[in-house]
């Protein structure tokens, strides 16, 4: 089945937020803060105001009125402090882009009375503290057994760090709404987003509005990874400046201010122990990470979670422990947690495999659980030695020779690479409804496609549950007034929406009438304690240029186990997409934090290093039709992020394999090759 | 301000024009076509490239007073009708994209890279046409970023638009 809305994408009829054509629309381009950290002494937009054709500016000279401010990031122009570079303190509305951004570059003078900034993370950081949870709700410390006792009964240790560096989103479609407020006073905003309801309920808060009065459109979306999950600044900012011009108001970041104002994944310091018995089993995992957050808000990135989930030990520790510096909030990047997690583990794995002479697939498969490790609860499904073993069969991992640094192809040295890849399978209640339309069916639910397939998808479920063809079923999606849902974030979009499509279509075959909706609070809420993930294996070959350290990636392939697969040729698409983004933070992918300006210096595409066409081999995806009663009506887990889950471990082990280096700290850029 | 004439998707535009007014801009806010994207207003993604008297170029990069006299094509008008262009077909058949937000960028670069021929940067022997194998095409579209990863079905349809192979590529479940 292809995407329904292909056709529309592929001919530009496909509406994004900065494009509804609005009557009498102006301008709005926002200043940022030139410092990282002290208080604004003046802000004088008198050369941008007397500009012909600007409308107004706002900023915190002349406080704009908010209702619920406790979200810092969002209660824009509050106050004269400055807890970022890059932060907005002001906004210029005009009669068009033209005017708006020349006068928000030249008209708006801002003096600072500047404070030292720090924004270097580093693993003695004397600020680091142990947060209460992280992301979403985790405890930040586990520990069971005597970690210590099973590292020193061990015969084979790997003691380590290992390094991510901080990462952006970058999705295609800067964040951007266009804010209309109605006679009445009722605002609606078509934003960019990944959750209309929840973006509804969160920007009505902070505006001090009733829900009912605010509605979010957002019916394409090019792309998020995340960070399109929560509102960004600019939706409150274009609607404070819709408010103040008197007419409807547009804006979108520029590439260079998303880096500041729409979240990344913070940088990552991890230390992993191992030890194993003589069989390779383990004896001990010891999992610590170091990382940031903004002196803003506290957002704890759960990196060493994945270790609660992996393997069998007797003794585990995890922790995290963050240090709050003068940047930017970070937030959700596809994975969080999972992602920088992997590159660690599972290079870990890799050196415990070499230094116990035993495959690292063999390895993975001798320390398979019964239980989740960290909690003791059964799997609902797990099936990680399938992908590993259907894996090792497409790969040819039987002819791999484990010694490292061997194989020359002219001035390549060419190596392999295996990596396991997991990520949690989660559903949050959401409600929907479905209606009959002269024979065919509507159904609706404040879902939104951010590019996952999700109309493709739901359309395949409505039609099963129906038992119509997928030509009768129409799904509209991508509006806060449709029946409420939870975000397409945590890969649980589709379980979570699709439940409630069955559900509601089960209750309108059961009425035989019209209409029929559901809410799936309850029955989200009954749900069976089981450990629910998704699993894969990731299989990297990689040629390394021995003159240059050039690395390039000559064959990728996945092996997932993610229940049943609902749209197969864009779930395909969505692993590929996955192990895409995974390659480039192998290879290319950091944001570099000035440390004299306190601002990220690699702020746009030609200084962060989005994987090109040309850097992308074809890739292979296969899965394993996996069987799992106790998850939602579909049998689904979530696709959209367990593909760049373990890539660049798979990678960076592919590199070690070629090379005999092992690199600890990504991206895996020639200079650290050439040592 | 500025006049200018310029023809966009075969109907003529007479404009009285802001000079800071980017071919992107213009397209986007006073023509209402809005099927060409704003990526990075940089030209380092691509998402807006168009055609330019038939060339290839990052309309967001192009003064719209420097398209005087000029023809665009923007993805709107790439199929010249109702249907589809057969790079549009290839595109939804293959399933080259996700989010679509860089596909009528990559759809306009991948017309004109058609009709460009010549070496490329890898291009090994220069005295012949070279074939255009994964690798040509690969080279030849990466100023057309895609976050969400659809390379590997870019390439698949644009070897099936040009006629040099793919069918449809299945993953298949195992067991």
């Amino acid at each position: 089945m292809n995407r329904v809305e292909g056709r529309d994408k592929v001919t530009g009829q496909a509406t994004y937020a900065y494009e509804y054509d609005v009557e009498g629309v102006a301008y709005a381009f926002v200043v940022q803060s030139a410092i990282a950290k002290g208080r604004i002494r003046s802000l004088d937009a008198s050369a941008a105001l007397t500009t012909p054709g600007v409308l107004t500016v706002l900023s915190s000279a002349d406080r704009p009125e908010l209702g619920d401010t406790d979200d810092p990031e969002l209660a824009v122009f509050q106050g004269p402090e400055i807890a970022y570079h890059g932060q907005a303190v002001a906004v210029v509305v005009a009669e068009t882009l033209e005017v708006a951004r020349e006068a928000a570059r030249t008209g708006v003078r801002v003096e600072y009375d500047e404070e030292p900034h720090d924004v270097r993370l580093r693993p003695d950081h004397p600020g680091l503290y142990r947060p209460k949870v992280v992301n979403p709700g985790f405890p930040s410390r586990t520990e069971k057994g005597d970690v210590e006792a099973g590292l020193a009964d061990a015969v084979v240790t790997v003691d380590e760090v290992y390094t991510t560096p901080a990462l952006h989103n970058n999705a295609m479609e800067p964040h951007a709404t266009i804010a209309v407020w109605g006679p009445d006073g009722d605002l609606t905003l078509y934003d960019s987003t990944q959750g209309p309801t929840g973006h509804r309920d969160i920007t009505a808060r902070v505006l001090g509005l009733p829900p009912e009065r605010v509605r979010v459109v957002s019916r394409h979306v090019g792309g998020g990874f995340g960070s399109k999950g929560t509102p960004r600044p600019q939706a409150v900012i274009a609607a404070l400046a819709a408010r103040a011009a008197g007419r409807p108001v547009k804006l979108t970041l520029t590439r260079h201010q998303m880096y500041d104002m729409t979240g990344y994944r913070t940088p990552t310091i991890q230390r992993v122990r191992l030890g194993a018995d003589a069989q390779g089993r383990l004896t001990a995992l010891d999992h610590d990470v170091a990382e940031q957050s903004s002196t803003l808000k506290e957002f704890a990135e759960q990196t060493t979670v994945v270790s609660r989930v992996m393997y069998a030990t007797p003794a585990l520790r995890t922790d995290h422990h963050l240090a709050r510096l003068d940047v930017p909030t970070p937030s959700w990047m596809r994975a969080p947690g999972e992602t920088p997690g992997m590159f660690a583990l599972e290079s870990a794995m890799d050196e415990l495999a070499i230094a116990a002479g035993m495959d690292p697939i063999e390895l993975r498969i001798t320390n398979e659980p019964d239980a989740e490790p960290g909690s003791g609860r059964p799997y609902s499904s797990r099936n990680l030695v399938a992908c590993l073993r259907e894996g090792a069969h497409r790969f040819g991992w039987a002819r791999r020779d484990p010694e490292p640094g061997i194989r020359l192809e002219g001035r390549w040295l060419v190596g392999t690479g295996v990596a396991s890849s997991t990520y949690p399978a989660y559903r949050r209640p959401t409600s929907a409804s479905v209606s009959v339309l002269n024979g065919d069916f509507i159904v609706r639910v404040a879902a939104v496609d951010i590019g996952t397939g999700a109309r493709t998808a739901l359309t395949r479920i409505a039609a099963d549950a129906l038992g119509a063809s997928p030509e009768q079923v129409r799904v509209e999606i991508g509006d806060s007034d449709l029946p409420k849902a939870t975000l397409a974030g945590g890969s649980m979009g589709t379980a979570s929406w699709g439940t409630a499509v069955v559900r509601a279509c089960e209750a309108l075959l059961k009425n035989g009438g019209k209409e029929a909706t559901a809410d799936t609070t309850d029955e989200v809420g009954e749900a069976a304690d089981f450990a629910r993930h998704a699993f894969g294996a990731q299989f990297a070959e990689v040629r390394v240029h021995a003159d240059t350290g050039e690395v390039r990636v000559s064959r990728l392939l996945g092996v997932f186990a993610a229940g049943r697969i609902i749209a197969p040729k864009l779930a395909r698409s969505q692993f590929i997409g996955g192990m895409t983004m995974g390659l480039g933070m192998a290879l290319m992918e950091q944001t570099i934090t000035d440390p004299d300006f306190g601002d990220f210096l690699t702020d746009d595409l030609a200084q962060y290093h989005l994987p090109a066409c040309a850097d992308v081999p074809a890739i292979e995806v296969a899965w394993i039709d996996e069987e799992d009663p106790y998850l939602n009506p579909m049998g689904s887990k979530g696709i959209g992020e367990i593909g760049i889950v373990g890539t660049a471990a798979a990678i960076a082990n592919a590199v070690h394999h070629a090379t005999g280096h092992r690199i600890r700290h990504l991206p895996i850029t020639p200079d650290k090759l050439l040592i | 301000m500025a006049f200018l004439t310029v023809q966009v998707n075969d109907v003529e535009h007479h404009l009285d024009l802001d000079t800071r007014t980017s071919l992107l801009d213009l397209l986007r806010e006073r023509l209402r076509l809005t099927g060409s994207k704003k990526g990075c207003d940089h030209g380092q993604c691509g998402s807006c490239t168009v055609l330019v008297d038939g060339r290839r170029v990052n309309s967001c990069l192009l003064l719209a007073v420097a398209c005087d006299g000029s023809q665009v094509t923007t993805v709107e008008g790439l199929a010249g009708g109702d249907g589809l262009h057969p790079v549009q077909e290839a595109f939804i058949e293959q399933d080259a994209f996700q989010c679509g937000y860089c596909t009528p960028g990559q759809l306009c670069s991948v017309v004109g890279m058609l009709d460009e021929g010549g070496p490329s940067a890898i291009t090994e022997d220069l005295s012949t046409e070279p074939v255009l194998d994964a690798a040509e095409i690969r080279e030849r579209m990466s100023g057309n970023l895609c976050r969400c990863g659809a390379y590997v079905n870019i390439v698949a349809a644009i070897e099936q638009a040009a006629g040099v192979a793919a069918p449809v590529a299945q993953a298949e479940a195992v067991r």
